[in-house]
C-alpha cells in the first residue's frame, strides 16, 4: 500500500514539474497566449515582409499611363491609380519601407538617447537635479508644432549633404527621435534609481565593480523590459508622427510615397478617387493597431506581478 | 496648498524663459535667411536688402534680437507680419477662439462620451459591451486623425451631401439659420478631434476604476447597504477620476497637435492654420509667435494638471 501510495506520488511530481523556464520563455509563453498581441505581431510581421520584398516581386509600379489615372481597384491594379495613372499598390509597398524604416530608426534614437539620460540621472545623484529639469523642459514642448518648424528650417541644409531621400530621412528621424525620448529618460531612472539601492548592486561594488560595469552589467538588464515595451508603442507613435508630418506636406518629397505623403497627395482628388485615400490611411491604421496589440501584450507578459 | 501653487508658478515662468530661448535660438540659428523670399529675387539689390534687413533689426546678433523680442512680448508686442504687415497679436486673436473653441468643444464631447462607456466597461468587466467599447477605444486612438477627418469627408460630404467639407469662416452667426450652418460645418472637425479623445479617455476612466474596484472601502460602501449605483458613481468614480484629470490636463499638447491637422483638412481659421501656412510663406515672426502660444498653452495645462490633482486628492500633501 506504502509503496503504491509513494509510487502515485513519484508518477505526478513527475508529471508537474516541467522544465523549469527563464524570465524570457516565460514572457513568450504568455505572450504567445495573447490572442490579439500574436494577431498584431503576424499582421506586422506579413506586412514587414510585404515592403522588403514587395518591390522586387511586384515590378512595373512606376509606369506612367494617363489613359488609366485615377481609376478605382481592378484585376490589373489591385488597388487602383493615381492621378499619373501609376499603380497604387506599387506605391504602397515602396512607400511602405521608408515608413516602417522611419518608425524603427526613430524610436532606435529615441531610445538611445532616453536610455542614456535616464541611467545618467538615475545613478549619479549629483545629475539627477539638472538632468530632470531638461527632460521637464522637453516635455513642455510644443511637439508637432516644433517639429514642422525644424523640419521647414533644416530640409534644404539636409537635403543638399546627404541627397534629397537619404537627407529627409535622416532629418525625420532624428528630429522625432528628439523629441521622444523624455518617457523613456523617465521610465529608465525611475528603475535606476530603486535598482542602484539592491544588495545585488551592493555586492557587485564589493567584488570591485567600477560604475562602468555595474551600470552595464548589472542595472541596465534589469530596466529592460519596460523599456522594451516603451519603446514597441513609441514605433506606432512615430510612424503616425512621419505620416502626419508627410500628409501636412513637411516630409518627405513627392518621389518618396509614404503613406502620409500619398494621404497628402490624394487629399485633393478626394471627390473622384476615394481609393486613393482609403488604402494608404487603412495601412497606416493597421501597423499602429498591430504595434498597440503587439506593445499590450508585451506590457503583460514581461509584468512580474502577473506570473502564471 | 497657497504656497504650492505659487512655487509652481514661479518654476513655470523660467521654463516658459527657457523655452522661448530654444525655439528663438532655433529659428535664428537656422540656415534659412527670414528675407529668403527677398533674396531670391535677383531685382532687389543688395543695398536695398541690407537697408529692409536693418529696417527689421535683424541685422543685429541673435541674443539682442531676442531680448529685444521677448521684451516686446512682456508688453503684448509679437512684432509684424513679414508678409500681411499686420500686427502678429491681431492676427493670432483672430485665429485662437476658432481653436480654442474646437479643441474644448471637442474635448468636452469627449468626456461626455467616455464617462459612461468607460464606466460600463470596467463595471462590467470582460462583458459583451466592455469587449466591443474597449475594441472601439483602442480603434480610436490608433486610428490617425488626418485619416478619419478624411474618411469622415468621403462618407458625409462625397458620398450622402449631408455636410459641408469647407469650414467657411466668413459665416456670421445672425439668424437661425445661419446657426444651423455653423453648427453643420463643426460637426466634422469636433467629431474627429472628439472622438479620439473619447477614445483615450475611455482606456483612462476603465484602467483607473479596475485599480478602485476590488479597494476595502468599495467593499465598506457596499458592506454598509448603500446602492450599488452610488457605490460606483459617489465612491469609484470619484475617485478613479483624480489620476484621470492629470491625465487629460498632459494630454493637451497632443490635442492640439491633433487640432493643426484637423485645421488643415478642413480649412478651418485656427492658429495650427497660421502656424503652416506661415512656415510655407517664411513668415518668422508668425511662426515664432504661435510656437510661443503652443508652449504657455501646454506649460498653462500641465500647472492646472498640478493644482488640481494637489485639490482633488487630500492625500498629497505639499510641503
Amino acid at each position: 500500500m506504502a509503496t503504491t501510495t509513494r509510487e502515485v506520488t513519484r508518477l505526478a511530481t513527475v508529471d508537474l514539474v516541467r522544465k523549469p523556464r527563464s524570465l524570457w520563455e516565460d514572457a513568450w509563453y504568455t505572450f504567445t497566449r495573447d490572442r490579439l498581441a500574436m494577431l498584431g505581431l503576424f499582421t506586422l510581421v506579413f506586412l514587414v515582409i510585404a515592403v522588403v520584398i514587395g518591390p522586387y516581386v511586384y515590378t512595373g509600379t512606376k509606369i506612367i499611363d494617363f489613359t488609366r489615372s485615377l481609376e478605382g481597384p481592378s484585376p490589373d491594379h489591385l488597388m487602383g491609380t493615381d492621378d499619373l495613372g501609376r499603380d497604387l499598390l506599387g506605391r504602397m509597398l515602396d512607400g511602405g519601407r521608408i515608413s516602417i524604416a522611419v518608425g524603427f530608426s526613430a524610436v532606435f534614437v529615441a531610445i538611445t538617447l532616453g536610455t542614456t539620460v535616464g541611467a545618467m540621472a538615475g545613478y549619479f545623484s549629483t545629475l539627477d537635479n539638472p538632468l530632470m529639469r531638461v527632460t521637464d523642459m522637453f516635455l513642455s514642448l510644443p511637439v508637432l508644432p516644433l517639429l514642422l518648424v525644424l523640419v521647414y528650417l533644416f530640409r534644404e541644409t539636409l537635403k543638399a549633404l546627404f541627397g534629397p531621400e537619404l537627407g529627409i530621412f535622416l532629418m525625420i528621424v532624428f528630429v522625432i527621435g528628439i523629441l521622444n525620448w523624455m518617457p523613456v529618460a523617465r521610465l529608465v531612472r525611475a528603475s535606476f534609481l530603486s535598482l542602484k539601492q539592491k544588495e545585488f548592486v551592493e555586492a557587485a561594488r564589493c567584488v570591485g565593480d567600477g560604475d562602468a560595469r555595474i551600470i552595464f552589467r548589472h542595472i541596465l538588464p534589469n530596466t529592460l523590459s519596460p523599456v522594451l515595451v516603451a519603446a514597441t508603442i513609441g514605433i506606432g507613435g512615430a510612424i503616425l508622427t512621419e505620416s502626419t508630418l508627410s500628409f501636412l506636406g513637411l516630409g518627405f518629397p513627392p518621389d518618396v510615397p509614404t503613406w502620409g505623403r500619398l494621404l497628402f497627395d490624394a487629399k485633393d482628388f478626394i471627390e473622384i478617387a476615394p481609393h486613393w485615400v482609403l488604402f494608404p490611411g487603412l495601412c497606416i491604421f493597421v501597423v499602429v493597431l498591430s504595434i498597440n496589440f503587439i506593445g499590450d501584450g508585451l506590457r503583460d507578459a514581461l509584468d512580474p506581478r502577473r506570473k502564471i | 496648498m497657497g504656497r504650492y501653487i505659487v512655487r509652481r508658478l514661479l518654476i513655470a515662468i523660467p521654463t516658459l524663459f527657457a523655452i522661448s530661448f530654444i525655439m528663438y535660438a532655433i529659428l535664428a540659428l537656422a540656415p534659412i535667411d527670414p528675407l529668403s523670399s527677398f533674396g531670391a529675387d535677383p531685382r532687389v539689390p543688395p543695398e536695398v536688402r541690407e537697408a529692409i534687413r536693418h529696417s527689421l533689426g535683424l541685422d543685429e546678433p541673435w541674443p539682442v534680437r531676442y531680448m529685444k523680442w521677448v521684451t516686446g512680448m512682456l508688453q503684448g508686442n509679437f512684432g509684424f507680419s513679414f508678409l500681411s504687415h499686420s500686427p502678429v497679436i491681431d492676427l493670432i486673436w483672430q485665429r485662437l477662439p476658432n481653436t480654442l473653441a474646437v479643441v474644448g468643444v471637442a474635448y468636452i464631447v469627449g468626456l461626455v462620451i467616455a464617462l459612461p462607456v468607460g464606466m460600463v466597461s470596467a463595471v462590467k468587466r470582460n462583458s459583451i459591451a466592455d469587449h466591443i467599447f474597449s475594441t472601439g477605444a483602442y480603434f480610436g486612438f490608433s486610428v490617425p486623425t488626418f485619416f478619419t477627418g478624411l474618411v469622415l469627408i468621403i462618407v458625409f460630404s462625397v458620398k450622402l451631401h449631408w455636410l459641408p467639407f469647407v469650414y467657411n469662416s466668413n459665416l456670421k452667426v445672425e439668424d437661425v439659420g445661419s446657426l444651423a450652418e455653423q453648427l453643420r460645418q463643426s460637426i466634422m472637425p469636433i467629431a474627429v478631434l472628439g472622438l479620439f479623445d473619447a477614445a483615450v479617455f475611455t482606456r483612462y476612466i476603465r484602467a483607473e476604476m479596475l485599480e478602485h474596484l476590488p479597494l476595502d472601502y468599495v467593499r465598506t460602501a457596499r458592506a454598509k447597504g448603500l446602492l450599488e449605483r452610488l457605490v460606483i458613481i459617489r465612491h469609484v468614480l470619484r475617485n478613479s477620476l483624480i489620476p484621470v484629470v492629470t491625465l487629460v490636463a498632459l494630454g493637451i499638447p497632443s490635442v492640439f497637435g491633433g487640432a493643426i491637422v484637423t485645421e488643415q483638412i478642413f480649412h478651418v481659421p485656427g492658429i495650427g492654420e497660421l502656424l503652416v501656412r506661415s512656415i510655407f510663406l517664411g513668415d518668422t515672426p508668425v511662426v515664432t509667435a504661435v510656437l510661443m502660444i503652443f508652449a504657455v498653452l501646454v506649460v498653462l495645462f500641465n500647472l492646472l494638471a498640478d493644482v488640481l490633482y494637489g485639490v482633488l486628492d487630500p492625500r498629497i500633501r505639499y510641503a
